[in-house]
């Protein structure tokens, strides 16, 4: 069964002659236990199928549903303890003026859940925090232990599918790789779906099972990481990436003509 | 059971120590900061001193700054009397003293109006948008367009004078641009990853503007408030000198001038020492305020 | 490699805040003939602060020594603003990480272009729109004429990076630093741009300084690299050679990004080695 399902969602912005559409017809079906990759570069709509999907924009048109349940235009709480979301920034990511427990208490108390403390205890412990972080503010820690809190507070809830947002490509490698890390045994531990948009090939080959490639709000198309990683790729824009991610070619290519 | 509870109490009071601890240590460093800063660590103690003036009034006071002494009226300054005596022989330090306390009341009583008022309508316009922006915003508007001062004197001369409506008058002429400030804030704000994140925890709109939004607002009203009090401070003694604020015999600085006016020419004392104490105040607030900005706005 | 454009030796940079003074950069030294020198390193590692500080652009709180600093016929330690100001842009020349905060929102593109030239050459503003011209056309941009009236967020960020390509190299500088010039853009168009910039430079015999948190990117485009960690120079080794790295800092950086086709089951995470502090 789909734990996500995606039916020609469309959706523009403006109106008019100033109407532009970013998402045409995107269709996805993610299966529970399924980690799936959503690629393509800036203003492809990766991230606003993510949105979408975490009730940021209201006025799209299709289907949505996840777990066989048809998703709303507004946002309920219902969704939230379906899906959590990682963003891509965790300077941005977290509240400034909240303690880290602060941070993870808020989910808790919004869905009047009991038994905070140890809640709070367990889910810092999942991700490699000890208790001591509790009481920290986020200006005190480094970019991966707040990537850490973040993954910590959309966990908190114990959903079923994790939406992640580009979560390490503002890490340095070794921190992304740790990340990483953590992300692929908190799948295999608590089960979760995972959503990932990112422009990083590799990280989709080492994360993701199957992966779709999306070009100016459209999916080109979907493949498996295997048949990625074994040129099977069809599209000649995912071949593109597919180059272009492979940096000991890089050198060799001329720069092609001018594209402008 | 019992250990439980304990445990979750005494865990509890960790973190609230932890806050204190860490608001403490923001507050010394903050301090610090400003003391650095001359101009505005002068401003601070004037504040602080027309605090001190207020609270300890009758102990400072030379006199009883409302009983007149005929026999002894405009004379100039001397051991006796400080800063002179006015028209009735009252003694113009002692009511300067107690006139720091109405100065210190509008002050304490605008802002406390304001500052909520600014910051609610600001904020929900700003998160909303739409519909209830617009109509918030227009209204605020309206009461930006209208001159401050005149605007108060025609509140004041619907309401009657009075210490009370004049101070109602200026919280009316002061709240927009608070809320326009916490407007602008908000908007960016509402896009923020951390603001996105607590709406797909479910949270309502009430509370992610007050638990969320407000807090990051508030320093930057602070600031704006702050500044703001020089201003009010300068309307209260506009209104008292127009007769429309505080009321005689109550030694309001504004209204010491209005008096004391008539005398100005021979008796310069009369003028010169709530003029001056105007001045030092508003100028006071002004160099807290710049002080405050530069310690409190993320953007430095 | 024979002539050397730039030599640094035991470059120090501390900051003071707030009374106490923080390494930034200790004992940097390296020197760059008429190659593609790539300083790599994580956040914090020193790395920018070092670019910066050759054209002396570094905050007024940092503090900057040296055993020397010699570019060319000038010690760099020794020169007063007015030096700086001639070398800055006409010598040396800088380009920034992200176009859209480098280039003046209410200024059209090609202006800018002609500005860098008139700034270091006394010519008609006729000759530097001219050149200008000709310059946009040498960084692959078709029809010149039209995106030198282009306003900068009328383009794209890959023509925006090539607008600054072309704006540093305007006044034929003999040295660019790059400091994460493609990390803004997307894959496809980096390489475009890398490509572009390496012709440019090699057409030109221009030393070229480059800035990365990327080994991978640095190991292809650059002949040489430094690998920097907490402010000092861990390991400096040819580009080719990296494979055989020694130092466990590099090995971790080239071990832990994932790649296509990864068939591992976990990323080899760093372990930080104190030690690693006093070499």
């Amino acid at each position: 069964m789909n734990i996500i399902d995606i039916e020609k969602l469309n959706l523009s912005f403006g109106s008019g002659v100033n109407e532009s559409k970013v998402l045409h017809d995107v269709c996805l079906q993610i299966q529970a236990g399924e980690s799936f990759g959503l690629v393509g570069e800036s203003g492809s709509g990766k991230t606003t199928v993510l949105r979408c999907l975490a009730g940021q924009y209201h006025h799209w048109s299709g289907q949505l549903s996840v777990n066989g349940e048809q998703l709303q235009h507004k946002l309920d709480k219902k969704r939230c303890i379906d899906m959590q979301m990682v963003f891509q920034d965790p300077y941005g990511s977290l509240h400034p003026r909240h303690s880290i427990e602060t941070a993870l208490a808020e989910p808790l108390k919004i869905h009047k859940m009991d038994n905070r403390d140890e809640r709070i205890t367990t889910i810092l412990k999942k991700v490699g925090l000890d208790n001591s972080f509790r009481y920290r503010s986020p200006h005190q820690l480094s970019g991966g232990q707040r990537q850490r809190v973040a993954i910590a507070r959309a966990l908190i809830l114990e959903p079923k599918i994790l939406l992640l947002d580009e979560p390490t490509s503002a890490l340095d490698v070794s921190v992304q790789a740790e990340i990483l890390n953590l992300l692929k045994d908190l799948k295999e531990k608590e089960g979760l779906t995972y959503l990932m948009v990112t422009h990083d090939l590799g990280v989709v080959s080492y994360l993701c099972d199957r992966v779709a490639v999306m070009q100016s709000g459209r999916i080109v198309e979907t493949i498996s990481s295997d048949d990625l990683a074994n040129h099977n790729a069809s599209e000649p824009y995912t071949r593109m990436l597919l180059d272009c991610c492979y940096h000991t070619e890089a050198t060799n290519v001329t720069a092609e003509s001018n594209i402008y | 059971m019992i250990t439980n509870s304990t445990m979750k109490s005494s865990s509890i009071s960790k973190s609230t120590n932890a806050n204190l601890m860490m608001l403490l240590k923001t507050v010394g460093h903050g301090c610090k900061r400003i003391i650095r800063n001359p101009l505005t660590a002068a401003g601070l103690v004037v504040v602080i001193l027309l605090l001190v003036i207020a609270v300890f009034a009758p102990w400072i006071a030379t006199h009883n700054p409302l009983a007149q002494q005929l026999s002894n009226s405009l004379q100039a300054p001397s051991a006796e009397h400080w800063f002179g005596t006015d028209e009735f022989g009252r003694d113009i330090f002692s009511r300067l003293v107690y006139g720091s306390r109405i100065t210190l009341y509008i002050i304490a009583l605008v802002t406390i109006i304001v500052g909520p008022i600014g910051l609610a309508i600001g904020t929900i316009s700003g998160y909303f948008g739409g519909i209830i922006d617009t109509v918030f915003m227009r209204i605020t508007d309206i009461f930006i367009s209208f001159p401050g001062l005149v605007l108060a004197l025609a509140f004041v001369a619907a309401l009657g004078p009075g210490l009370e409506h004049a101070v109602i008058a200026i919280a009316l002429t002061t709240w927009p641009p608070i809320a326009r400030l916490a407007r602008a804030e908000t908007l960016q704000l509402r896009k923020a990853d951390y603001i996105v994140a607590v709406q797909l925890q479910g949270a309502s709109a009430t509370r992610i503007i007050f638990r969320h939004i407000v807090p990051m607002c508030l320093s930057s009203v602070i600031v704006r408030l702050t500044m703001n009090m020089a201003g009010i401070i300068l309307t209260a003694a506009g209104l008292g000198f127009l007769g429309l604020g505080a009321q005689a015999p109550l030694p309001e600085w504004g209204a010491m001038i209005s008096t004391g006016r008539s005398y100005m020419l021979e008796n310069w004392w009369l003028v010169a020492a709530p003029g001056a104490a105007i001045m030092l105040v508003s100028l006071a607030f002004n160099l807290l305020g710049d002080g405050l900005r530069d310690l409190l706005d993320p953007r430095n | 490699m024979e002539d050397t454009k730039l030599e640094v030796k035991n470059l120090q940079i501390s900051f003071s805040h707030e009374g106490s003074q923080v390494n930034a950069v200790r004992d940097v030294s390296f020197t760059l003939g008429q190659e593609k020198l790539a300083i790599v390193g994580e956040s914090g590692s020193g790395k920018s602060t070092v670019g910066r500080s050759l054209l002396k652009l570094h905050p007024k709180n940092a503090t900057v020594k040296a055993e020397k600093l010699q570019f060319g016929d000038i010690d760099l330690l020794q020169a007063n603003d007015k030096t700086m100001q001639n070398i800055r842009g006409r010598r040396i020349s800088m380009i920034m990480q992200d176009p859209k905060y480098s280039l003046n929102p209410v200024m059209k593109v090609g202006d800018q272009i002609a500005e860098a030239y008139l700034a270091h050459y006394k010519v008609s503003k006729k000759i530097a729109k001219e050149k200008a011209i000709t310059m946009l056309e040498k960084v692959q941009i078709r029809d010149p004429e039209r995106v030198y009236s282009l306003y900068p967020h009328e383009v794209s960020g890959g023509m925006g990076q090539r607008v600054m390509i072309a704006m540093m190299l305007i006044p034929e500088p003999e040295i660019i630093i790059a400091d994460e010039p493609t990390s803004a853009l997307d894959v496809s168009v980096q390489r475009q741009v890398l490509n572009l910039l390496d012709e440019l430079i090699s057409e030109r015999n221009i030393g070229l300084i480059f800035i990365s948190h990327d080994l991978d990117l640095v190991r292809n485009y650059c002949d040489r690299v430094l690998v920097m960690y907490a402010g000092r120079v861990v390991e400096s080794i040819k580009a080719s050679e990296l494979e055989n790295a020694q130092h466990p800092y590099t090995q971790g950086l080239l071990k832990a990004p994932p790649r296509i086709g990864d068939i591992r089951n976990r990323l080899p995470t760093l372990q930080r080695d104190p030690s690693w502090l006093f070499n």
